[in-house]
């Protein structure tokens, strides 16, 4: 039912708009709000409260308090009242079994109230212990706001975008447009955030500056950063200067049947009334401690509401006020023992200054006993209050803590959103819940949904009364965003997953590589048989992508004594053109991580690292080098330079008729590194051998991998040459002992410990490390990295983590198993004790609940004497 | 933490681009005590008050620089490179040498 048409409201009676509520079609107009729709439509019930499940209807119409929350297209907690109607939403009410006539949790209001105190999930349900499962699984079912669809598909698109202006105004009512009015005259660069469209008193684009509307400040940060909910963006706003204009919020009066559907603050009269002509109720009865509820007055009667009574607490003294209902609507309003018939309660109880955002920015907050509010004060620089913000909110009763009603029946609530009664506040103070902040925690009093926008300075004023002291004394609670409620699909922004792939990935694609995450590349576990894999490599011929390798470039005069300091061996002595390798470490003695070092020319070094060790390396590179500022320039080249390893018995046959370049082993021996075409492509050539056969690194333009990738399996045709992936590459480099950093190695292993004091070169000055690693040499080896083998056949991979076990305890543990097709037995790495850190030393595995033998190896498995890798 | 750090080569930017590596340490001269050693690898002044510390720009242009922040207030008072070691230095010593932070 709509009043007739009037002068300025909101509604475009020629465009209907048709939504469900409950599957059930409604009507509204273009212009209107859900709420305003349903309301219209004779909806007076929005909401089953909390806890106690009572009835609630519209109390703000601002989008402040919780009385509308509603689900819409899925998203649970939707304010109705705000939310613009839009043509086939689907509406539906939430935290209710039943509906919200007749919902069979309200139960809980009738007869809940001895086991629903304040704290009750702490005391009540939890003896005895055993039915906990019992408890926790209702009160989970029970608790919480609507329903997120577990199941459901992400429905929008959240992105963020950095603003940085001049001045940021906030709120756009009549003092923010002022303020940024005048700002953008002086030709300040200005951006006017607003709730709006509801609140905003000037057409949008009709100013010289940009507005965003509707939308959100969320907060205040340290900084001065200014997050702005607009929807699906979250801006991050950074400005010169911060104006508050965030007005003022009505308060409600405290007394027992404060909830009851039809009590109801001024401001959402004014709106039904003006924006959505509406009647609110027939007939109302008035109690204001200010001008606003009286200003309803003149709105009630334009609607055609008959005012019964109008009290005006700053001239009348009233004792005693309470509300009656009937199904949860107000039905009688009892004001000192007269008994008035209404169905509409207006109350005001003064306007409080939304000083959030301004105390978040470091504001100081104090309360004003003539007027009974807190008000703004100190403010941090840059940042300015304006308007009913900053106390300007005219003259107001300060009325009482509460109102108690004759007979003292009904509750009266403290906190709307918590369903916190002033019983609730009584009792916490007597438990000797005396600080605000304590009581705020114990009571959740400001923490619900309007996080304490209209119970914050009513609590507050319940404290002082019941601790017999002033409002001032018992001081504010801190403010913290976010001010607003946020949806958590705007906090996670656009899901981002960053990804990298090799030049040559799509091959892998192609051949049916089943792909793994290794950091953020994404490479090939195998090609399907990890097994027959490893076996090519030793028989004949294999090919692997290690493009992911961290390949850095470091010259300069100062290049070699740069990497003698940071590496434990030495550099400076390294010939042109042959390779080293390096283990990196901490100058607590850690290893970081390892890799080859190729000398390219006297003053240029090319240094691959681990595929995940990349970024580290590089910031380690040049953190030293920022304070050593040695002659040297690091570049990363690991995405410009695709890499592959030809490995096997043939890799020299199939090198033959790759390159010119003589790759006969006196010409080109182990750990030699040589430029040469590779297939027509410049390419560098390292010859080194992870996997433990004969094998050449490489390295070429990325452009190219894939061109080099294809002619080699082309060239390799019959020599049976097979691509392989990461889980072979394991199998291989753990028969040949090499480790794997981060595998084998942890952020305590030290490179004398993990069985590599060949390459810690004491014998230098100095290097970063040294002075630890001299430590550990000095106390003795506590535990070492060893090899393992298990009996013969098929036996059980005991798993990776798993334990040693030493006369009944762990004594070292297992960081790489696998089982050998070319040794046809389990192999794998373990950290053991320093005195069984012998070749032959017997340990005991635990797997599978008992424990098997194993046998300490130290030398490689496979090709001990590293004939295969130098002939 | 959401402040802005003045890069000496990009200016002001979000700290969330930086990468924060600690207080400056003193990396000791010439094989140091057991205790030396110890106090330099893992012990931090850990004031509350203006630091000297290590920035990375990570998400930017890549530079190690040292800034002078109140730890208290997020106050950044200053970043600047670190100054050239003395002619003749010899050694990595250097008035301060960072420490990884996953000694």
């Amino acid at each position: 039912m709509r009043l007739p048409a009037q002068p300025g409201e909101r509604i475009d009676r020629d465009r209907p708009v048709v939504f469900t509520y409950e599957g059930k079609q409604v009507h509204g107009f273009e212009g209107d709000t859900v709420g305003s729709a349903l309301f219209a439509g004779g909806r007076r019930v929005f909401t089953r409260s909390f806890k106690y499940h009572r009835p609630r209807g519209l109390l703000c119409c601002s989008g402040h308090c919780p009385n509308c929350m509603m689900q819409v297209d899925g998203v649970p907690n939707v304010r109705v009242c705000a939310e613009p109607l839009r043509a086939g939403m689907r509406v539906s009410a939430q935290n209710v079994r039943g509906s919200l006539e007749r919902d069979l949790m309200a139960v809980t209001d009738k007869v809940g109230g001895p086991f629903t105190p304040v704290g009750f999930y702490y005391r009540t349900m939890i003896r005895p212990r055993r039915a906990w499962p019992l408890y926790e699984r209702f009160l989970r079912s029970a608790a919480g706001l609507g329903k997120v669809d577990k199941h459901g598909r992400r429905t929008g698109r959240f992105d963020s975008e950095n603003r940085h202006v001049d001045v940021l105004v906030i709120g756009g009512g009549g003092a923010g447009l002022r303020a940024a009015r005048e700002a953008s005259a002086r030709g300040d660069m200005v951006v006017l955030v607003d709730e709006g469209p509801d609140h905003l008193t000037h057409e949008l684009g009709a100013e010289p500056f940009e507005t965003l509307a509707p939308a959100r400040a969320i907060g205040i940060y340290e900084g001065g950063l200014v997050p702005v909910d607009a929807g699906s963006i979250l801006y991050r706003f950074r400005a010169e200067r911060i104006v508050v204009a965030t007005g003022a919020v009505e308060q409600p009066l405290l007394f027992p049947g404060n909830d009851l559907v039809g009590v109801m603050l001024p401001g959402a009269v004014r709106r039904l009334v003006d924006y959505w002509s509406l009647r609110p109720g027939e007939r109302a009865v008035v109690l204001s401690a200010d001008e606003r509820g009286l200003e309803a007055v003149a709105a009630l009667e334009r609607a055609g509401t008959e005012v019964v009574r109008a009290f005006d607490l700053r001239a009348e003294h009233v004792n005693q006020i309470a509300a009656r209902g009937r199904k949860g609507r107000v039905q009688t309003l009892n004001v000192d023992g007269n008994e008035i018939a209404c169905d509409l309660v207006v109350m005001s109880g003064g306007r409080q200054p939304a000083y959030s955002l301004l105390s978040q920015a470091g504001a100081r907050v104090e309360y004003d006993a003539a007027r009974g509010i807190f008000v703004p004060t100190d403010l941090p620089e840059n940042v300015e209050a304006v308007g009913a913000v900053a106390g300007d909110v005219g003259s107001a009763a300060v009325p009482a803590a509460t109102f108690n009603g004759a007979g003292g029946k009904g509750k009266c609530f403290v906190c709307v959103c918590e369903d916190v009664t002033d019983k609730d506040v009584k009792r916490a103070i007597a438990e000797g819940f005396d600080s605000i902040e304590l009581a705020k925690r114990y009571t959740t009093v400001t923490m619900g949904p309007c996080q304490g926008k209209l119970c914050h300075l009513p609590s507050i004023r319940l404290y002082a009364r019941e601790n017999e002291t002033d409002e001032a004394t018992i001081g504010t609670t801190t403010a913290r965003p976010p001010w607003t409620p946020v949806s958590l699909g705007l906090l996670a922004g656009r899901p981002h997953e960053p990804t990298k792939r090799t030049s040559i990935h799509h091959r892998h694609k192609e051949l049916g590589a089943r792909i793994m995450w290794t950091g953020v590349w994404r490479r090939p576990h195998s090609y399907g048989d990890p097994k027959a894999e490893a076996k090519a490599v030793h028989d004949s011929l294999g090919l692997i992508d290690v493009s992911t390798l961290g390949k850095m470039l470091v010259k300069g005069p100062d290049a070699a004594d740069f990497l003698d300091r940071l590496y434990p061996n030495r550099y400076t002595d390294l010939k042109v053109d042959r390779i080293r390798y390096g283990v990196l470490g901490t100058d607590g003695g850690r290893i970081m991580d390892d890799g080859t070092i190729a000398r390219l020319d006297d003053e240029t070094f090319y240094v691959t690292t681990t595929s995940t060790g990349a970024d580290k390396v590089l910031e380690w590179f040049e953190w030293w080098n920022a304070v050593w500022h040695m002659d040297v320039e690091i570049v990363d080249v690991t995405g410009a330079l695709a890499a592959v390893n030809v490995a096997g018995p043939r890799a020299r046959e199939l090198m033959e008729r790759v390159t010119d370049l003589d790759v006969s082993n006196d010409a080109f021996k182990y750990l030699d590194a040589r430029r040469a075409l590779v297939a027509g492509v410049p390419s560098l050539i390292l010859r080194i051998g992870f996997v433990g056969e004969l094998g050449y690194e490489i390295h070429c333009s990325s452009p190219y991998g894939p061109y080099l990738w294809d002619t080699i399996l082309e060239q390799g045709q019959d020599f049976a040459v097979r691509p392989f992936g990461l889980e072979p590459q394991r199998i291989l480099r753990l028969e040949k002992m090499h480790i794997l950093i981060g595998q084998d190695t942890d952020s305590e292993s030290n490179p004398l410990e993990a069985n590599m004091p060949w390459i810690v070169k004491f014998e230098k000055d100095d290097f970063v490390g040294k002075w630890s690693l001299e430590h550990v040499q000095e106390r003795g080896f506590r535990e070492q990295l060893v090899g393992f083998e298990m009996g013969d056949g098929l036996g059980a991979v005991p798993p990776e983590g798993g334990q040693i076990v030493i006369n009944g305890r762990p004594g070292g543990r297992i960081t790489s198993s696998r089982w050998s097709p070319e040794l046809r037995r389990v192999i794998g790495m373990a950290w053991v004790p320093a005195s069984l850190a012998h070749a032959d030393a017997e340990i005991a595995i635990k797997m599978n609940g008992g424990l098997e033998k194993g046998r300490v190896r130290l030398a490689p498995f496979f090709d001990p004497e590293g004939t295969h890798l130098r002939s | 933490m959401t402040f802005l750090l003045p890069c000496p080569n990009c200016g002001a930017r979000d700290v969330n681009e930086f990468a924060y590596q600690g207080e400056v340490t003193k990396r000791p001269k010439e094989s140091p005590s057991f205790r030396e050693l110890t106090s330099y690898l893992y012990f931090r002044e850990n004031v509350a008050g203006v630091q000297r510390e290590w920035w990375y720009h990570r998400l930017g242009c890549g530079l190690w620089f040292q800034a002078e922040r109140d730890t208290r207030t997020n106050e950044v008072l200053l970043t600047e490179l670190v100054e050239p070691r003395r002619e003749g230095a010899a050694g990595p010593e250097a008035p301060a040498i960072p420490d990884t932070p996953a000694v």
